[in-house]
């Protein structure tokens, strides 16, 4: 091994400017293989599994087909879907966009949770690895199952443990569609709200999410310099102080890995939402677009297309912020 | 795993109690660890159940070659969502009965219901499927192939059953094998207990409800975790006051939501509703059928698969409680319908539109719909209710025997609202507007509206 590192060293002093460049040359034939091969395949699969299906979503989305007739009998519909979604599936759309809203902005308080929990395990208190594994063991779930468990185990109206333990009567936690609050917004004529279903729904997600995070901040602080954290607090920081200043903008690529899995998991929510059987009142966009796409009736690919058209945007303008981001601090 | 939430179950996802809710539970693990079964290889019957592996998508094929009689002539192929153990040897007896050369392939029921829009392009003769708007629609675009002269063969099928199997231009392309009524189920010995009367009309209905308010029992079970088991009172309210063929012209996409007919169905409803178990958006139906069991209500409208909720294996009281279980049909609304029209998922055989061997197609569709046919299935699967009125009842449960009595005395069967029309329009505009009128039933004239306008973006049929 360090024979292998010496010698082109050594070939590299014997004829100093131009060996340096035949030794570079000569590698660059071999990286080219590797790299053609470590970064095609990739890129060749991304391209086909993702970048193709989300074009021809795109078109699809233009289109009317039911899935049955031949391929060459789609018919283009213009911005049909998009008119129909938007005007004819309002009650449908605005909700779930809605939710998927209120899913980023609660994710995110749940987040800053987990980060509270991962800081305070960190101090090293008496029982932390019992904390968490408490903590961390619904991560272990899939969110699918964390639906089921909440809505057998919990919700159910006649036998689910918070209605056993809630003092007063009977509240049906899955099946509410009552709002908690309401907003009017011009040219709808039926007012957004976070339905009561969505809220216990919420309360299920949090139960996952924050162990999730916690986990994740945990081993960034495990890493973090404790030499920074003492040079603080000779220079006369706070605890909340040190935290602000110095060792969360330490942990910046935690928090930007942090911040990405918030918005996915706000985003892509469906599987916990279809668990509980899709309620009036907890219907997201990954609801929407499943159902007008799969399933026997699997008719209207059109408008599941334009669906998923609307996700991709909101998703887009998430993804700029990412990648600008990234590049900013690689340029740094 | 969503056919059981989204939709109404299929007989062969749900049966009688001697399907036990175990065996339903098994077969769902099975699904799901199949992979992880075949993998360890521990368990035999499970790794290598039929078609369970198939859960990349496309529709595959496992030939059942010990099931093919030595018969002459070319092979009929059969395409079979038969899955289960029971079910899978019950058909292939069925099949059998026949005497033909028969080769079956057999997909998983999920599976083969997911891809059913793939796999109809190129089909076997012969497909297993479901009566009503779900054969309608695919012999509406000519993909199903028209067994009209199949059915001179099968005097022993009422009429009701012929005009299930029919398509919108009065063709047949359906032979009926088995099916489940929906009616509404009580406890006998509650109503022995209390005096109670089975009502025959509306009015009896009414003054029962206030009875059983008066003896502090909930008049009415009520669920719809999964949007669709108050499809069925729809259903049942709106053929009592409208007719069954209104309930097919309004499934059909040829009427206004907004007709006061529609109306008059919610009008009839809301006056139930205050008898129902509060907050039946989300409450799941076997939660309801337990309530059923303990007595604290009295009626439920449900397929006979209530009973399946009772499950002898785990619970000793269970099988009195299915003993108890009996059912009688939804009272009379308006005189001029009676109570002529049952709702009643069909399960059983559509040919393909252009089948290799068309005439053994047909002889095998005859065949399956003699009574050998179904008397040598439920010899397996006991868990049915045959179609054709001659096959033998002799091991039939009093409440499948009475199913029998209930279908095979009705002239209309409707096949359930979301078998009945357009699957998608049913469960995302029908079932949650219904959601929400359960919510607020003061919204109705908004729910109508809505449901009226994003119906005329389906193209029915």
């Amino acid at each position: 091994m360090s024979l292998d590192i010496a010698s082109p060293e050594a070939a590299a002093k014997a004829a100093p400017p131009k060996g340096r460049r035949r030794r570079f040359y000569q590698l660059c034939v071999t990286d080219k293989l590797v790299l053609g091969v470590m970064v095609g395949v990739p890129a060749a699969l991304h391209i086909l599994l993702v970048w193709i299906p989300a074009i021809l979503t795109g078109i699809l989305s233009f289109a009317e087909w039911d899935n049955l007739q031949p391929i060459r009998d789609i018919s283009f519909v213009g911005f049909r879907n998009y008119w129909q979604i938007f005007t004819i599936f309002d009650n449908k759309l605005f909700p779930a966009l809605f939710n998927n809203v209120i899913l980023v902005l609660w994710l995110f308080f749940c987040s800053a949770i987990g980060v509270l929990f991962a800081y305070l395990l960190d101090k090293n208190v008496r029982g932390t690895r019992a904390y968490q594994s408490i903590y961390y063991f619904p991560v272990v779930l899939s969110i699918a199952v964390v639906g089921f468990i909440w809505k057998s185990v919990m919700f159910s109206r006649d036998t689910g443990l918070l209605n056993i333990l809630w003092p007063g009567g009977p509240i049906d936690f899955v099946g509410d569609q009552t709002k908690i609050f309401e907003i009017n917004l011009p040219g709808l004529d039926f007012p957004l709200g976070l339905s009561r279903n969505f809220a216990a729904l919420l309360l299920a997600m949090a139960w996952r999410h924050i162990g999730y995070i916690m986990v994740l901040y945990l081993a960034g602080l495990k890493s973090f310099d404790p030499s920074l954290r003492e040079a603080a607090s000779i220079d006369g920081c706070n605890e909340w102080q040190t935290f602000r200043q110095v060792i969360f903008p330490a942990l910046k690529p935690i928090n930007v890995v942090v911040a990405v899995i918030t918005v996915i998991e706000a985003l892509r929510a469906y599987d916990i939402v279809a668990a509980l059987s899709e309620p009036r009142g907890t219907e997201v966009m990954g609801t929407l677009v499943t159902n007008s796409l799969t399933g026997e009736g699997g008719g209207r690919v059109g408008i599941g297309s334009a669906y998923g058209m609307v996700l991709f945007m909101l998703c887009v303008g998430f993804i700029i912020w990412y990648v600008v981001n990234n590049f900013r601090e690689q340029e740094s | 795993m969503s056919n059981h939430h989204e939709s109404s179950p299929s007989p062969t996802d749900v049966g009688f109690s001697i399907l036990s809710r175990r065996s339903l539970l098994a077969g769902a693990a099975g699904v799901a660890g199949a992979a992880a079964l075949a993998a360890c290889g521990s368990d035999d019957d499970a790794g290598s159940s039929p078609g369970t592996t198939a859960a990349g998508g496309a529709v595959t094929t496992v030939a059942a070659g010990d099931t093919t009689p030595p018969a002459g002539g070319d092979a009929v192929t059969f395409g079979s969502n038969y899955s289960d153990e029971k079910p899978k040897a019950a058909i292939a007896a069925a099949v059998a009965s026949s005497g033909l050369n028969v080769s079956i392939n057999t997909v998983d029921h999920n599976t083969y219901q997911e891809n059913f829009n793939t796999y109809i392009q190129q089909p076997d003769d012969v497909v297993s499927w479901f009566a009503g708007y779900r054969m309608r629609a695919f012999a509406g675009k000519g993909v199903v192939g028209d067994i009209s002269d199949v059915w001179a063969g099968l005097p022993d099928m009422s009429e009701g059953f012929k005009s299930a199997s029919s398509g919108l231009d009065g063709k047949q392309y359906f032979v009926p094998l088995y099916f489940y009524p929906w009616a509404i189920h009580y406890r006998k010995s509650l109503f022995e207990e209390k005096g109670y009367e089975i009502p025959a009309t509306w009015d009896d209905l009414l003054a029962l409800c206030e009875k059983m308010v008066a003896d502090d029992i909930i008049p009415f079970a009520a669920a719809n975790d999964g949007g669709w088991p108050q499809m069925g009172m729809f259903d049942m309210i709106n053929m009592r006051t409208n007719g069954y063929d209104f309930h097919v012209s309004l499934m059909g996409g040829k009427e206004s939501w907004t007709d006061d007919k529609v109306k008059q169905i919610f009008t009839n409803w809301s006056t139930i509703t205050d008898y129902y178990q509060p907050d039946a958006n989300g409450r799941t139906w076997q939660d309801a059928a337990t309530a059923l069991g303990n007595k604290e209500v009295g009626m439920y409208l449900l397929g006979t698969f209530v009973t399946s909720n009772f499950d002898p294996a785990t619970d000793p009281a269970a099988q009195e409680i299915i003993d108890d279980i009996d059912f009688f049909a939804f009272p009379e609304i308006d005189a001029a319908y009676g109570q002529d029209a049952v709702e009643a998922p069909i399960d059983g055989f559509m040919m393909a539109a252009a089948p290799k061997n068309e005439a053994g197609a047909k002889a095998l569709l005859t065949a399956l719909g003699q009574a050998a046919a179904i008397d040598a299935y439920i010899a397996i699967d006991p868990s049915v209710v045959a179609a054709n009125a001659k096959a033998s009842t002799g091991s039939y449960s009093p409440l499948q025997q009475k199913s029998a009595e209930l279908v095979g005395a009705a002239k209309y069967i409707s096949q359930f609202l979301d078998r009945d029309t357009d699957p998608d329009f049913a469960s995302q505009v029908v079932g949650k507007g219904l959601s929400d009128f359960l919510a607020t039933p003061g919204d109705i004239d908004t729910i109508l509206s809505t449901i009226d306008e994003q119906a005329k973006t389906y193209t029915f049929e």
